[in-house]
């Protein structure tokens, strides 16, 4: 196997200066199958940047990965304190890995606050590095700090590197004409610098980054440059770091890749829907934490011919969609919980004229406005029956930030052939999270075209598919079948209002029916030995963690049986088969127990629920931990 | 355009019409399907849009294609359409209630982006499909079921409020007067983005004659200001004077015709029309009809299309392919 990455191999040039690095890691070598690292400070000290370039900086050596951003709800909480804490954690390896790893091996604390709110996840033993120059009382204090961690020993039990992150890397700008403040912010780049020598990582994709990004203000550049050298340096030439790790590549199917997160790889999905289906693609969205980015993302494409509009609100929002799919565009609206309460209405609507609707709701901690920027699965049941009437609506949940590509391009076919509003529910933690997507060729995607009604006599809005019993998508500007839909109850076939009960009877029953018989492929089940007792069953985004238990504890002898549900309703139809297979039914869920409810009220499984709302993803431990409960009860 | 003959008929479609006998919607109804013809537009590119309320029935009798939607999104709806098929004419129909009430943050917004949407507001001053409960324009002190003892909000005033949401085209007109709305709905239509039309409207359930100062012979010729792009306005007995930098109606009798104000539509500070809008108190002892305000403005619609036909222009049609192989790859042999 070979890993080529398109700037070539890694090659420091700042200054003049031309470094082969491979050349010059002079120390001790160690190797490690995989690395968890976490980057923390203040909001405004850069640590997502960082984390974004030391992913893509490891992306392309081949190894895999997968990252979690945690971000504080307010912009800029007051500086050095614990709420201001921001961090970026990246797990990569030399095999294929599930989630962005328990407890970080490493953690780089811009200041004491980001030391205060990291500490707690650290397995003995770890590495620690620090900014010693921001250990000031005024910030031990400020992070609620009695006394200088750094000079307590309540640090004994990691490896700590006390750096003088900031006056390091101010006196190495001496050279450049800039205030100290300015000198400043290019710490981060120093700490990047630093981690880019210990684990080996080229230089050159960051190098160019960095051009592209503060071409225009060379001084700038210039500091941003020689801060991540000095860094580097830094790692080669000081006492403090005595050996540097390698991580071979991992063994990925041969393709292109790129990372990716889950919401963009959802907006990507939808303008490659948009093109399979030859749909002009309309979101109609109002930001919301976590979901903005989808909005922010499609509305650069528009040389694809997308429409995203900014609406006052959730309703018109959502509204716009529906009337751009009545016009025959293909309507999305993306939001959170909030927003899918205050779109309930209109997407009641979508079920009644039966038109195509995708709504995306990237879910976060609730109920009301809850923990805005952290991860929850609390919205299923919302999205399932929080509509008046029989209102059943299609759900559909991405299991890992690549599989939003795919479950996007689900969504639209499910949507345009049955008619029907489709949910998309992600969350916080894969819309945030990344990993190596593995670019697929156009070849390989689905035809999704569609067919509208066509001018012909009699038409009749109302009359069913018999196959998917869909209504006919019928758009103005089609001659001779000009007709008249909405909220009322519908006559069969003719669509007038009815007020009769044996239509409305009927219709309820053709409207669920319809969402019944969806085609949705069957639940994989993974059962190796195929003879295991206990089956964990997840849904969302808890594939990585559920997946990579399921590995320890087969490699410890377990038997365990995994499946994850992706098409929540329908639900798939050899769910009720595969549980009645297994006598233990684990299912953990970042709720109070929602899919375990549904699978108790569907099929009458006394399912065992493993529920958690910390607003952080499930660790392999905690799944481990749980199944080992129900297989040795 | 021309070549389509279309009639009244064309435009009846076969549903029966259930308002209550006498009701000012019915006018208004026979009054819309008599001038879509004139428009010149195929019956298939045109949609109506409605809320909810006795008013929001109106697109079931039309001959177009149509949506009863929920109560007060119709803009919201109508703008996703109206924006993502600029090939289409859009109507939305709505009620006091649904429009001002419930709907009116849709309402002002569409107003404000200039969505190529002919808004046509019935406004009864009362919630009719719910049996009569005040509504945002109800004049205070309105007793109804809900209000037994007088309702205590200060109305809107619906064209104040849209020429504060900043909307190109404000008219007023009346159900029964079939002229008067043709003349402006006519205006509307060939008016590039939102045209807000204020349609007093007679609820004979449960709000009968509160316009008939505005209707019977005998009062009608001196209530009603006519509002006429280069004419002087007034009605039978007063008309409208500038003094001291503000509006004051004076009796004809008082003044020289020199002195009334030549209404300007086109001028392009809103302060004009909204000056002329607050001249109407709820008495409606004096109400200025016609069109408050008809300035051209960039529409919605048209701004968003040629933003992406820009785009296309300087970057080319999107490349499926080459948005997904964008940004940092690598590859794997
Ligand atoms: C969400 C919602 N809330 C309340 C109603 C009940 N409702 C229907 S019409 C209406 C008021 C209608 O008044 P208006 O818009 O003035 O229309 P009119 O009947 O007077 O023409 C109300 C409150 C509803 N249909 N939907
Ligand atoms: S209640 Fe009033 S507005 Fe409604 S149909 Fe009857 S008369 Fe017309
Ligand atoms: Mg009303």
């Amino acid at each position: 196997m070979r890993i080529n990455n398109k700037y070539g191999e890694g090659l420091l040039n700042v200054s003049g200066a031309s470094l082969r690095k491979e050349e010059i890691v002079s120390k001790p070598v160690v190797s490690l199958d995989h690395v968890v690292i976490r980057f923390a400070g203040d909001s405004g000290d850069g640590m997502q940047l960082t984390g974004d370039r030391f992913t893509m900086d490891t992306a392309s050596l081949g190894n895999d990965i997968s990252t979690l951003p945690n971000f504080p709800a307010e912009i800029r909480a007051p500086q050095g304190t614990v709420p201001g804490v921001s961090s970026f954690q990246l797990h990569f390896a030399d095999h294929h890995i599930q989630t962005p790893g328990d407890a970080p091996d490493i953690l780089v604390a811009m200041n004491p606050a980001a030391l205060k709110a990291n500490i707690k996840d650290m397995a003995r033993g770890a590495t620690i590095i620090v900014d010693k120059d921001e250990f000031t009382e005024r910030n031990i204090v400020k992070a609620g700090y009695q006394v200088n961690p750094l000079e307590d020993n309540s640090l004994e039990s990691y490896k700590v590197h006390a750096v003088a992150l900031t006056s390091l890397t101010v006196a190495a700008l001496a050279q450049i004409s800039m205030s100290r403040k300015d000198a400043e912010r290019s710490k981060n780049m120093f700490a990047l610098g630093l981690l880019a020598w210990m684990y080996h990582r080229p230089t050159e994709a960051t190098e160019n980054f960095l051009k592209a990004k503060f071409g225009k203000k060379p001084e700038i550049l210039a500091a941003n440059l020689l801060a991540y050298q000095t860094g580097w340096n830094y790692g080669e030439t000081t006492e403090d770091f005595a050996v540097s790790y390698e991580i071979a590549p991992a063994h990925m199917p041969a393709g292109k890749y790129r990372n990716i997160s889950g919401n963009t790889a959802l907006a990507y999905g939808l303008v490659a829907a948009s093109q399979l289906s030859k749909l002009k693609l309309f979101l109609g969205s109002y930001p919301i934490t976590p979901a903005t980015d989808i909005l922010h993302e499609l509305s650069k494409h528009k040389k694809f011919g997308v429409i995203t509009f900014q609406a006052e609100d959730e309703i018109a929002a959502v509204g716009s969609a529906l009337g751009a799919s009545y016009g025959g565009s293909l309507g999305v609206t993306s939001t959170s919980g909030p927003g899918v309460a205050l779109k309930s209405e209109m997407i009641g609507l979508a079920v009644m004229l039966e038109l195509p609707l995708i709504i995306i709701d990237v879910q976060r901690g609730g109920p009301s406005t809850g923990l805005p920027t952290k991860t929850e699965q609390s919205d299923l049941l919302q999205v399932m029956y929080g509509r008046n009437g029989e209102s059943p609506a299609v759900v559909l949940a991405p299991s890992t930030p690549t599989d939003c590509f795919k479950m996007a391009l689900e969504a639209t076919r499910i949507a345009t052939q049955y008619r029907v509003p489709v949910f998309i529910l992600s969350d916080g933690y894969i819309a945030n999270g990344s990993q190596p997507w593995k670019i697929p060729a156009i070849s390989e995607l689905p035809d999704l075209q569609v067919k509208f009604a066509q001018t012909q006599e009699d038409f009749l809005p109302y009359l069913r598919d018999p196959e998917t019993l869909a209504r006919p998508w019928a758009i103005p500007g089609t001659k001779g079948i000009e007709h008249r839909i909405g909220g009322l109850e519908k006559a069969d076939r003719t669509g007038a209002i009815s007020y009769d009960s044996q239509n409305h009877d009927y219709m309820v029953r053709m409207r669920a029916a319809k969402v019944a018989g969806i085609d949705v492929p069957d639940l994989e089940v993974d059962d190796p030995t195929g003879d295991a007792q206990t089956l964990l069953l997840g849904w969302g985004s808890t594939f990585g963690p559920i997946a990579s238990a399921i590995e320890t504890l087969r490699a410890n002898g377990e038997k365990v049986a995994q499946a994850h549900i992706r098409y929540l309703n329908p639900f798939p139809k050899n769910l009720a088969d595969v549980l009645k297979k297994y006598p233990t039914v684990l299912v953990p869920e970042m709720n109070l127990g929602q899919l375990s409810n549904m699978l108790r009220s569907q099929y009458m499984k006394d399912v065992t629920g493993y529920n958690k709302v910390f607003g952080v993803p499930f660790t392999t431990l905690e799944i481990i931990e749980a199944t080992m409960a129900v297989l040795y009860v | 355009m021309s070549d389509i003959s279309l009639t009244k008929k064309d435009f009846t479609s076969d549903q029966e019409v259930k308002w209550c006998p006498g009701c000012g919607d019915y006018s208004i109804l026979s009054t819309v399907q008599s001038f879509l013809p004139e428009l010149g537009i195929p019956r298939e590119n045109i949609v109506f849009i409605s809320g909810i309320g006795c008013s929001s029935r109106f697109p079931y009798y039309l001959e177009t294609f149509g949506m009863h939607s929920i109560h007060g999104r119709a803009p919201a709806i109508a703008s996703g359409l109206a924006i993502s098929r600029p090939d289409l004419a859009v109507f939305v129909i709505t009620g006091d209630g649904d429009a001002l009430s419930i709907g009116g943050n849709h309402l002002i917004h569409a107003l404000r982006r200039n969505v190529e949407l002919k808004i046509l507001l019935f406004n009864n001053r009362i919630y009719g499909l719910t049996k009569g409960q005040y509504s945002p324009t109800s004049e205070t002190g309105k007793i109804t079921k809900s209000t037994p003892t007088g309702s205590l909000d200060t109305p809107f005033n619906p064209i104040s409020l849209a020429l504060g949401a900043e909307a190109s085209f404000v008219a007023r007109s009346i159900d029964s007067d079939r002229k008067h709305l043709t003349e402006i709905l006519r205006a509307a239509s060939v008016h590039k983005g939102s045209a807000l039309i204020e349609i007093y409207q007679n609820c004979p359930i449960f709000n009968d004659g509160a316009f008939d100062l505005l209707k019977d012979g005998g009062t009608k010729g001196a209530a009603l200001l006519q509002l006429r792009h280069g004419e002087v306005i007034k009605s039978d007995s007063h008309g409208l004077i500038r003094e001291d930098g503000s509006f004051k109606l004076v009796e004809l009798t008082s003044v020289a015709e020199s002195e009334l104000i030549v209404h300007d539509a086109h001028n392009p500070d809103p302060a004009y029309a909204f000056a002329l809008s607050r001249i109407s108190g709820s008495a409606l002892d004096h109400v200025p009809v016609g069109i408050f305000r008809d300035v051209e403005r960039p529409s919605y619609g048209s701004m968003v299309n040629s933003q992406i036909a820009e785009v296309i222009a300087n970057q080319g049609v999107g490349d499926l392919d080459s948005l997904l192989n964008s940004g940092d790859t690598w590859e794997v042999n």
